[in-house]
């Protein structure tokens, strides 16, 4: 079920070089929103395309987006004022986040833009861990949010200027190794995905990951989205990111 | 105030309906307005066996408009046949099957299927330009136009449409052809070829290379086109094409069409069909119109 409704900004800031922080009151969208899901706002007259933005919290009537600049649309976001009206679809994506009844904690993996959404995911369960990989210090947004959600936060950098150098994979293995977890849950990049697929398969725990495509519709209508993944028979198709997803368990995915 | 048209022997309460390959099979829509309020809806494009498209990206923005190189995808005529039109006769709307195939036989095999299927009206798409067997290759010759649209028409006895591309050099040749080989309508038109690169990476932004044009930036084109047709042939047109208002489709109507599509307009605003009518009836309204249908062609050329 998706709905449009028109949200006041409540607050911006800008995170970093590239990310913003918006809030919104959005007393509707907030009730429905799941981890995982995402809405998807209309920037300006002159874009026949909505903007997908993963929900990172959505509290007291409030939808909270932190989200990067990449292109016009995102751009012309950043660009708005408190008391600006925005008109936003949502919520949406069918392929939420579990919430685990498990008193493991689960282990999530985030990089970059991928980070927002597991902030929410991480409040919803009973209790998480995170490892966050990001492009260099700067880069870094939600840190102190995380470090609150979490039991345990590890960052990485891929030069090594906060946190350890490199990818994700090894402070992942490192607790991995230490402790037991429910499931693996990552949102990120393409290969910070395949890499928490291979350590979920190595330590036997289920996995599920949140995938990335170019939308249209937003809502399963056109078919734009596609992403290859396969049935329990093996067979291949085209799931579409905004509706099937855009989580989707591990192992039904094809790379 | 009538607002109901009539398009090959089928009544469309109003004349909005949606284009195919931007509504799906209408579940997702139906969630924000009852489908009956559309007078049609076109589904996703059809094929004899389930086709899984291309590869993405799919879509790339265009200055008010979109590419898209979906490819077709869709479930296949029997399960179309099994599954949606049990759903999409839930309501008081027409149905129109937009169908495709690769070969002569491809298209003579689902037209058949589809002919016989409890469908109101069939679309036969020769204009896609995302596939690389069959589509456009039909729709861009008068020839194969005539010798497709007369096998097709010899095996369906439902009222049949044929879709026309606009990637021609001239689509009256396209809409003469279709109607001396026995089209009961024309839609009109299909997406425009276009492409977009990626300048930081050199590469398209879409995995086919190339892909479909629609949205507002098109309309101008529509409506030329829909205009030509309309003094060239005497069939009943579906104009299509970058429609996001009322004032669009009344334009669209003045230039010849009997009925419009809105097809992209859906992915900025899901409501947009629904205002469509609204605007259309708003137009009627200000202006002392009691019948739609008297807007149709109603374009006065200058000299």
């Amino acid at each position: 079920m998706a709905i449009t409704e028109i949200c006041t900004i409540i607050a911006l800031k800008q995170l970093s070089p590239t990310h913003f922080d918006m809030i919104l009151d959005a007393p509707k969208l907030s009730e429905m929103a799941k981890p995982g899901q995402f809405v998807s706002i209309l920037c300006g007259h002159s874009r026949t395309l909505r903007r997908p933005i993963s929900i990172c919290d959505a509290l007291e009537g409030t939808l909270r987006l932190v989200f990067e600049v990449r292109g016009e649309g995102t751009e012309y976001l950043s660009k708005r004022k408190v008391g600006d009206t925005l008109d936003v679809l949502g919520t949406l994506g069918c392929g939420t986040f579990p919430i685990l009844d498990d008193d493991r904690p689960v282990l999530l993996i985030g990089g970059g833009i991928g980070a927002p959404p597991l902030l929410y995911t991480a409040k919803a369960q009973k209790a998480a861990h995170a490892v966050l990989g990001f492009r260099n210090e700067a880069a870094i947004v939600l840190k102190n949010d995380f470090y609150n959600a979490c039991e345990t936060l590890m960052i990485a950098t891929d030069d090594g200027s906060f946190g350890a150098k490199g990818t994700i994979e090894a402070p992942a293995r490192l607790l991995l190794s230490k402790n037991k977890y429910s499931a693996i849950l990552a949102c990120g990049p393409k290969p910070m995905l395949k890499a928490a697929q291979s350590l979920a398969e190595e330590f036997g725990i289920p996995c599920w990951l949140s995938m990335e495509e170019r939308m249209g519709c937003g809502i399963g209508a056109c078919l734009v989205c596609a992403c290859k993944t396969k049935d329990e028979n093996g067979e291949e198709k085209f799931s579409h990111v905004c509706k099937d997803g855009p989580v989707f368990p591990a192992e039904y995915m094809v790379w | 105030m009538n607002l109901s048209v009539n398009i090959a022997g089928v009544e469309l309460k109003n004349p909005v309906v949606t284009a195919s390959g931007t509504f799906g099979f209408g579940h997702e829509y139906n969630e924000f307005y009852d489908l009956s309020e559309l007078g049609g809806i076109a589904v996703k494009g059809l094929t004899l066996k389930p086709r899984l498209g291309n590869p993405p990206p799919r879509i790339a923005e265009t200055p008010m408009g979109i590419l898209n190189s979906v490819g077709l995808q869709n479930p296949g005529i029997e399960k179309f046949i099994e599954e949606e039109i049990p759903f999409l006769r839930k309501f008081d709307t027409k149905i129109i099957a937009n169908i495709s195939g690769s070969t002569v036989e491809d298209y003579i095999a689902i037209a058949e299927i589809a002919g016989n299927s409890d469908v109101d009206l069939l679309e036969l798409n020769i204009s896609c330009p995302n596939v690389k067997a069959g589509g456009m290759a039909f729709g861009t010759c008068p020839k194969s136009v005539e010798d497709l649209v007369k096998k097709v028409r010899a095996v369906v006895n439902r009222p049949l449409i044929v879709k026309l591309s606009p990637n021609v050099t001239d689509i009256t040749e396209i809409a003469r052809a279709a109607e001396s080989s026995g089209a009961d309508a024309l839609s009109l038109i299909n997406t425009l070829l276009g492409m977009r690169i990626d300048i930081k990476t050199r590469r398209p932004i879409l995995k086919n290379n190339m892909g479909g044009m629609s949205g507002r930036a098109v309309f101008p084109i529509a409506v030329r086109m829909i205009n030509q047709v309309y003094r060239a042939v005497k069939l009943p047109l579906i104009g299509m094409g970058g429609v996001a208002t009322g004032n669009d489709a009344i334009e669209m109507m003045l230039a010849g069409a009997s009925a419009v599509a809105v097809g992209t307009a859906c992915f900025t605003d899901p409501m947009a069909p629904v205002k469509v009518r609204d605007g259309i009836v708003d137009y009627l309204k200000a202006n002392n119109i009691d019948d739609v249908n008297d807007l149709v062609g109603q374009v006065i050329l200058h000299d």
